[in-house]
Formats: structure tokens, C-alpha cells, sequence
């Protein structure tokens, strides 16, 4: 069998990434151009968000996947985009970059849901098996997304206000810690003590829904109370502190999930899915569930990138599940909720 | 200017609804303040006010989040991110001349796109007091805002 080839393009907030992925399931290439870095060198603690950037990657990210997975425009089958949800200028940089390949090249051009893509990067792992239940968590998302069958997902839990990673970057801002602050709290969390029992908001309560914005001001409370009798906390103790708390509600949740919704796979994404308590934490709790197999995205594929794109775009692909040339973004994307919740 | 004090997220919400029934397209609320000091939760009172059934979550990392299932559209931005300059670019003017009613949180990042007429609503954390008590500042600019302010929130905070 011909072997297909997708091109695939990610640029809907910070990263502008383009990759070549081969059945959806192997990476030929993956080039992903942070604005991250750029802009620390800058002194700003928050990357810019504008589409320029976008704009001056975007064509060296084709030219540079493409020479990585040596291939040329003649050898690909189909090109894929995320185009929402996100930000309405940076999705617009791929949507168009892949509608002009798609049309100079004649290959069929194939929408993906940004989420449907951090789910799939667990396809790198091993074949997704359905159903199966993923829990989605990174700076603009907390949804715990039910797979009934390849190719539909539906919400059965979300955050009621703020998502996990945006909780930590906005401790990790009081605490002085650079944007992105998850990795600097999860390694400071390794050497701490739970010693400040931050509250678990909606632990108890008998849904699948999240909420960090009390949390994160209970935090803030902590912190400025100690500042004004000068006291100096002790910034491992209260990383391990919050990330137990934040931890605590996502296991507890997705082990509720679980019981209602028993699954083949539990699949862990999104760019907090990269924090080493969590994976531990969600690891330890599923080696009890013998029937679900816990499959936790690659840690170098949990943030944004397009290898990602073209592992959920290979299944349209499949479907034949094409969009036309008038594809526009949609940067309030979302996934129908599954029917039997009531929100 | 109106100084409110509250101390539940339920209080702030109650102003956000009270507001909302005055409303009309292409007004401009500016929250400002502290994290954590309410603003988000401001904003969901006054999305249900609007008759919004969605519920309203951070827009802190996708910077504006778009509500059409209430009186009015609800555009809910939040320039926290944008505190390199790079607001500019958004394209804000067309929001601010929309249809729709605009929140935008940490206005400061975004002080050059903004028009004449706005109410700007500043949240202060009152540790001092107990840990849920916040401060609100209300500083209509223009006389239609003046006016919202004066029929919709007297001076108990009601």
C-alpha cells in the first residue's frame, strides 16, 4: 500500500509549527518555532500574540519540514490545519498557508479541533482504542473529553473559570517566576512540603467539572498575607502545595469519570501533561484499574505542534472529511457536550 | 465615582448582572486590578445578566472569548498576555464599534486602542479586611455611563 503523507500546520497561539507525518502515525518531521524564547531575550515575561511572528515562521517551518522528512510538494497526499479554537490572527496564518498548498498542489485540505490534536499526540504512543476518555490540560484548556468511537469526542467535564496551566503561570508570576512557569513549579513541588492544604474546589462535588480560580486566590491570599508581616514563605512548600492541589482535583475527577465511563484507554494531553507530578500521581491511580490502560502524551508532544494536527487529520483523512477553500478560522471551537450530562 | 465593597464572589457577581440590563452595542467596560480580585467572576454576573447561558471561563490564554446566545453578543477580552505592546494588532476598534458589549480585563496593556466613552471598573483586594473582601471603584467616562451607574447601582451596592 502507497504510503500517505500529510502535511500538517499548527500556529493557533504561540507556537508556529509545521510537520510531515507519515499513516498518521510516524513523524517524518516536526518543526515547531516558539515565540517563547524570542521574547525572553526581549526581557517580556509574556510572548507576543499577534500574528507577525506567525507570519516570518511560517514559511521557513515548510521549507524546513520538508527538507527533514525529505519530500517534495509531489510526494504528499493531503494537508491538514488546526483552525480553532485559538487566536483569530495566528489560526489565520495556517489556515491560509494550507489552503495555498492545498490548492497550488491540488491536495485535499483537512480541518482539525486544536484539541482533537493535543488528544491525538498519544497516537505517537500506541493506536488509540475506543471508547476512551482524555483528559485534556494546558494554559487555555481543562476538559476531560469522552471517545465513544474514533473521530467524535464529547465534553463531559470542563473548568468552570480559569484552566490548570493558567493557574500555574499566574502563581508562578506572584512567586516571580518567567512565563512558561509550569516546569520551574512542578521541579520546585519535587522538593517541597504540603504544608499550606489549599482547597480542592469541586472535589467533592458530583460532576466532572474543575475550578483553579479559587485556588489561585487562595494562593494570592497566602502570599500577600505572609508579605505583609514580612514573612518569607518558602516558595518549594508552596509550589508542592498548589500543584498537590491542582493534582489532587484532576485525579480525583478523571477516576469519577472513569467509573461512569469505563474505557480502553485513559489518554493524558496538553501541555500540563507534561508535568511530572501529574503523570506520577494519574499513573499510580490508573496501575489500580486493570481494564483501562493509561496512554500519557510523549512529553516533547504535549505542547503545541503539528505532528499532533496530522495524527487527528489522518482520521478525517480516512473519513474523507475534507473542507473546502473558503475553510475560515473558528477561535471558539469547541466539542459538543455528551448528551447524558447535564450542565 | 462609586465605591462599592463586597465580600463574596456572589456580591461581585450581582453588580455584574445589575449592570448588564443597561446595556447596549458597542459599550466598552474596562476591569482593572488585582489578580484574582474578581473580575473574571464580575464578568459572569454580568453575562448572565445578559441572558447568556454559556458559562464564562478565563479568557486570560485565548485573549478575547465570544458569547452570542444572550441579548447581546458578549466579547470578553483579557490583555494580560498582551503586556509587550502587541495589542495593537488585535483589531480591538471593530469590536469597540461592534455590536456587541466588550469586557476588556487589564485594560493598561491595551490604554492606546481605547475610545473616549467606557466605564472602567478597578478591583482591589482587601486582605486587610478578610480574604473575600474586595474593593470596587466605579469611573463611568461619559455621560452614558454616567447615567448606567446612577440607575443601576445606588449607593449600598444593590
Amino acid at each position: 500500500m502507497k504510503r500517505n503523507l500529510m502535511m500538517a500546520f499548527e500556529s493557533s497561539c504561540d507556537e508556529t509549527s509545521v510537520a510531515i507525518i507519515e499513516n498518521g502515525a510516524k513523524i517524518l518531521s516536526n518543526v515547531v518555532a516558539t515565540q517563547i524564547k524570542s521574547h525572553k531575550r526581549f526581557g517580556g515575561v509574556v510572548p507576543e500574540v499577534a500574528s507577525r511572528h506567525h507570519i516570518e515562521e511560517i514559511t521557513i517551518c515548510i521549507r524546513d519540514a520538508m527538507q527533514e522528512a525529505n519530500v517534495t510538494y509531489d510526494d504528499l497526499d493531503a494537508v491538514a490545519v488546526t483552525y480553532g479554537p485559538g487566536l483569530v490572527g495566528a489560526l489565520l496564518i495556517g489556515v491560509t498557508a494550507a489552503k495555498m498548498v492545498a490548492w497550488a498542489h491540488q491536495l485535499p485540505l483537512i480541518p482539525v479541533n486544536h484539541l482533537a490534536g493535543h488528544i491525538y499526540a498519544a497516537r505517537f504512543v500506541e493506536p488509540i482504542e475506543f471508547p476512551a476518555l482524555a483528559l485534556v490540560v494546558s494554559g487555555g484548556h481543562t476538559e476531560l473529553v469522552y471517545m465513544p468511537k474514533e473521530g467524535e469526542f464529547q465534553i463531559i467535564g470542563e473548568t468552570r473559570d480559569d484552566a490548570a496551566g493558567e493557574a500555574y503561570d499566574k502563581v508562578g508570576r506572584v512567586m516571580g517566576i518567567n512565563y512558561p512557569a509550569g516546569p520551574t513549579v512542578d521541579a520546585m513541588a519535587a522538593k517541597g512540603n504540603d504544608t499550606f492544604d489549599f482547597p480542592r474546589a469541586m472535589d467533592k462535588d458530583a460532576n466532572y467539572d474543575f475550578s483553579f480560580s479559587g485556588l489561585k486566590s487562595a494562593f494570592i491570599n497566602t502570599y500577600h498575607h505572609a508579605e505583609q508581616v514580612g514573612n518569607k514563605l518558602n516558595h518549594d512548600d508552596l509550589a508542592t502545595s498548589f500543584q498537590n492541589a491542582v493534582v489532587d482535583v484532576l485525579v480525583d475527577k478523571t477516576l469519577r469519570a472513569l467509573k461512569n465511563y469505563p474505557v480502553k484507554q485513559l489518554i493524558l494531553a496538553g501541555g500540563v501533561a507534561a508535568n511530572n507530578g501529574l503523570r506520577t500521581r494519574l499513573s499510580a491511580a490508573i496501575d489500580q484499574l486493570p481494564a483501562t490502560q493509561l496512554i500519557m502524551a510523549p512529553r516533547k508532544l504535549c505542547g503545541d505542534n503539528a505532528a499532533m494536527i496530522g495524527a487527528a487529520g489522518y482520521v478525517l483523512f480516512k473519513e474523507g472529511h475534507f473542507a473546502g477553500l473558503d475553510l475560515n478560522a473558528d477561535p471558539s471551537l469547541e466539542f459538543d457536550w455528551a448528551p447524558d450530562v447535564i450542565q | 465615582m462609586k465605591t462599592i465593597t463586597v465580600d463574596t464572589p456572589e456580591a461581585t457577581m450581582k453588580l455584574g448582572r445589575a449592570i448588564a440590563s443597561h446595556l447596549k452595542p458597542a459599550d466598552l467596560i474596562l476591569l482593572d486590578g488585582d489578580l484574582g480580585a474578581g473580575k473574571t467572576t464580575f464578568t459572569k454576573g454580568l453575562a448572565a445578566g445578559l441572558g447568556i447561558k454559556r458559562n464564562v471561563k478565563s479568557p486570560t490564554f485565548t485573549i478575547i472569548r465570544e458569547y452570542q446566545d444572550g441579548r447581546l453578543p458578549l466579547y470578553h477580552m483579557d490583555a494580560y498576555r498582551l503586556d509587550d505592546g502587541s495589542g495593537d494588532e488585535l483589531g480591538l476598534d471593530e469590536y469597540f464599534n461592534g455590536d456587541g458589549v466588550n469586557v476588556v480585563e487589564w485594560s493598561k496593556f491595551v490604554a492606546n486602542e481605547l475610545p473616549d466613552n467606557y466605564l472602567r471598573i478597578v478591583f482591589k483586594r482587601n486582605d486587610d479586611l478578610e480574604d473575600n473582601a474586595r474593593t470596587l471603584t466605579f469611573d463611568p467616562h461619559g455621560n452614558h455611563f454616567a447615567t448606567i451607574l446612577k440607575e443601576s447601582i445606588d449607593e449600598d451596592g444593590k
